[in-house]
């Protein structure tokens, strides 16, 4: 063999560098806490992003007032890559930024990531925080710990066509019983037209119908770990995985286009005018008002089981922290309280419409702007947030929930099957994640 | 020792990535590892007996081997086909066909798969259209889906194939088809007994290519399927790989996969040479 002296000094040499792990970074907190210097923020590039700038930077300049020799240096990431940057800048410490915003259902999955900083204490002793809302409080919460300050809420009802109801004759809904009957009437009077268009890769708008029902996504497991256990496959979540799934048939949203869609599909259907009814978020406004459907529809709460009852929304939204690796400790807490202050989130409302994470501001707000009523009654009414377990970002990024859906929708599998392996999924990813 | 600074070059450029990429299967290694969150543990082969015992990863495995197979028996069957036609047609229909062929192979592979998708669209295609299908969907059944990638694979690698195998082809001197000719031997007869021996090197090289390629297919099926198709149903060893190393940040399990992925490619590929050799060819 010839290859046998090349092959064994190959082996030499990978025996010499086992001895060495692979590399990581060492994103130990910083204990500097300086009190002048450059302040990095990343908050996300919105579609339309001017206003947004535009009340950042009026916060920015008081702050810059305020805090003699401070300078701070915003920087708009865009959505799409966010997931990236964000890895990125945990890994290498140096290049990260002191302030950020962050999907709140990442906050589990950063914080065992090692890149958030612990704010419990500053944020308890703020003034303004107890008229936070309890699910954005939760959103920002893990193991009983304050991870950053909420930004906005997002909150998902139901658009439908004016015009369309009114030729036929129907009334919103008001259960989600009458929701399938109203759906089915709308396709067979008009059949270019969904009923209602679902997605089977649109979880947000799946849940609402197993939170109605009774489900539950997991269940805390008693202690102090913080571990979930998943509640999919119960009896009471089979139920409403069933009343989603049955929306996908031939009289209302047939499975051949639906099972695919996503959140986005199923908005795009609606604002081209292809549907009769959606699930949609208030940030879903602008791309409905730029549709065909303009000045023809409106938005309800998403009924619940009982009639006249709201289904419990998943309440969404961003919020803002502070990084592990900073060396300005408390500039960049104080600059993270000023970018998610009452009047900061006020004047953000009305220059993008995103709905404050304050009770009271919020309130505010929607009695300005009727077409927020339905959201806010929807977050009034209760709404619900994913386990705040990092195991969660393992679960919708690799796609058990939407799995599980588009399984029972293209009759692969029972809904008693497809959620039980899905809970399966669920467990060993809180499990692995600790 | 002339031989040095290429080794160099090439250790650090293959060697290196490799070393690196079985290293880290051979821990846990996870977002939180990299960013120094938690710290990194040994796990031996604690990622491969994962693995092992997921039946996804096997149902994934079989579904690639069937659909690389399929994609490289239809890209050589129409590849070859092409080039033995483009030796019959006059100069201008020659030139046609190269550049068509020539346009698909440089289409990137992104660009190529969201057209295609959007000539199969069940709402806005112009093949549903034509065909008469209404708004029948085709990436919804498994294999209507595979069926769709495989189109698409075939197309944008037959080229690589029909250039070779036509300048193969070329490189046989006339007396020898010109014989097989006046003996009488069919179209068929020729390729199969006088053109196959001769062109064998040639073939194995293609075949070999095709192979590796199709085994390791991602952007048709990432584009084209949505990501692995409706419940998973298309997902294919890269794009599996890819969901579990980048999306749920697990890179010690996605390289795992790789090194398996690895490991097989070059089992088949060595495979494939010793029976050459043993047939007494050289390559």
């Amino acid at each position: 063999m010839k290859l046998a002296p090349r092959f064994a000094v190959l082996l030499a040499a990978a025996a010499v560098a086992a001895g060495c792990a692979p590399q990581t970074s060492d994103n130990s907190s910083s204990d500097k806490d300086d009190k002048s210097g450059t302040l990095r923020v990343w908050l996300f590039q919105e579609v339309g992003n001017d206003p947004k700038a535009k009340v950042v930077d009026s916060v920015v300049t008081a702050f810059e007032k305020a805090h003699k020799g401070t300078k701070v240096d915003v920087e708009y990431i865009p959505i799409d890559t966010r997931a990236q940057r964000v890895k990125a800048a945990f890994n290498d410490p140096k290049s990260a930024p002191d302030v950020m915003e962050y999907g709140n259902t990442d906050t589990a999955g950063y914080v065992k990531d090692g890149g958030l900083l612990d704010v419990t204490k500053e944020f308890g002793a703020w003034s303004e925080a107890k008229d936070t809302d309890p699910t954005a409080k939760q959103s920002v919460t893990v193991d009983g710990k304050t991870y950053g300050s909420p930004f906005y809420v997002g909150v998902r009802a139901l658009y439908y066509r004016t015009d369309v109801f009114k030729d036929l004759g129907l009334q919103p809904p008001k259960s989600m019983a009458e929701l399938a009957a109203t759906a089915r009437k709308i396709h067979k009077a008009k059949s270019d037209l969904y009923g209602l268009v679902v997605g089977g890769a649109y979880t947000y708008g799946a849940m609402p119908f197993v939170w109605a029902n009774g489900g539950e996504l997991a269940t805390a497991k008693g202690g102090s770990g913080g571990s979930y256990t998943s509640a999919i496959d119960s009896a009471a979540a089979q139920k409403g995985i069933k009343a989603y799934t049955s929306l996908f048939t031939s009289d209302n949203c047939p499975a051949a286009k639906c099972a695919v869609m996503g959140g986005n599909d199923t908005i795009t259907a609606f604002a081209a005018g292809k549907a009769g009814m959606a699930i949609g978020g208030d940030f879903s406004h602008t791309a409905v008002e730029a549709g065909k459907v303009k000045g023809k529809y409106a938005v309800v709460p998403l009924p619940g089981v009982a009639s006249g009852s709201v289904a419990p929304a998943f309440a969404g939204g961003n919020n803002i922290g502070v990084l592990k690796s900073t060396s300005h400790r408390t500039l960049a807490v104080d600059l993270m309280e000023q970018l998610t202050s009452k009047a900061t989130q006020a004047s953000m409302f009305d220059a993008m419409g995103f709905l404050p994470t304050f009770t009271d501001v919020r309130g505010a707000a929607a009695a300005k702007v009727p077409f927020e009523k339905p959201f806010v009654q929807t977050l009034a009414a209760g709404t619900k947030f994913v386990p705040a377990s990092p195991g969660w970002s393992e679960i919708d990024s690799s796609l058990v929930l939407p799995t599980m859906l588009q399984e029972v929708i293209s009759g692969k599998k029972s809904v008693a099957a497809a959620s039980g392996d899905a809970a399966k999924k669920m467990n060993s990813a809180f499990s692995s994640a600790g | 020792m002339y031989l040095a600074p290429a080794l160099v070059v090439l250790g650090g450029l293959l060697v290196y990535p490799i070393y690196q990429l079985g290293l880290i299967s051979f821990f846990q290694y996870t977002q939180a590892q990299v960013s120094g969150g938690e710290p990194t543990t040994f796990k031996g082969f604690g990622n491969y007996s994962e693995l092992f015992s997921d039946s996804q990863f096997w149902q994934v495995l079989l579904s690639t081997v069937l659909f690389a197979g399929a994609c490289v028996v239809s890209t050589l069957a129409v590849g070859c086909a092409l080039a033995v036609l483009l030796t019959r047609v006059r100069a201008l229909p020659r030139l046609v066909l190269m550049l068509a062929a020539l346009g698909a192979w440089a289409t990137p592979a992104v660009t190529g798969s969201t057209v295609w998708l959007l000539l199969f669209d069940p709402d806005f295609g112009p093949v549903n259209r034509i065909l008469g299908l209404g708004d029948h969907s085709w990436t919804y059944g498994r294999l209507s889906a595979f069926f769709l990638v495989l189109l698409e694979v075939v197309w944008c690698s037959f080229p690589f194939v029909m250039v070779t195998v036509y300048a193969g082809i070329r490189a046989v001197p006339s007396e020898v088809l010109e014989a097989a000719a006046l003996d009488g031997a069919s179209q068929w007869r020729i390729w199969r007994s006088v053109l196959t021996p001769m062109l064998r090197p040639i073939l194995t090289v293609v075949t070999i290519q095709s192979v590796i390629w199709d085994f390791k297919v991602f952007t048709q099926i990432y584009v084209m399927t949505n990501g692995g198709g409706i419940a998973g149903q298309n997902l294919v060893l890269n794009v599996y790989a890819y969901q579990q190393a980048f999306a749920s940040s697990k890179y010690s399990l996605g390289s795992a996969i790789g090194v398996v992925m690895l490991l097989m490619l070059l089992a088949v590929t060595l495979v494939y040479l010793r029976l050459l050799r043993r047939q007494g060819e050289e390559l």
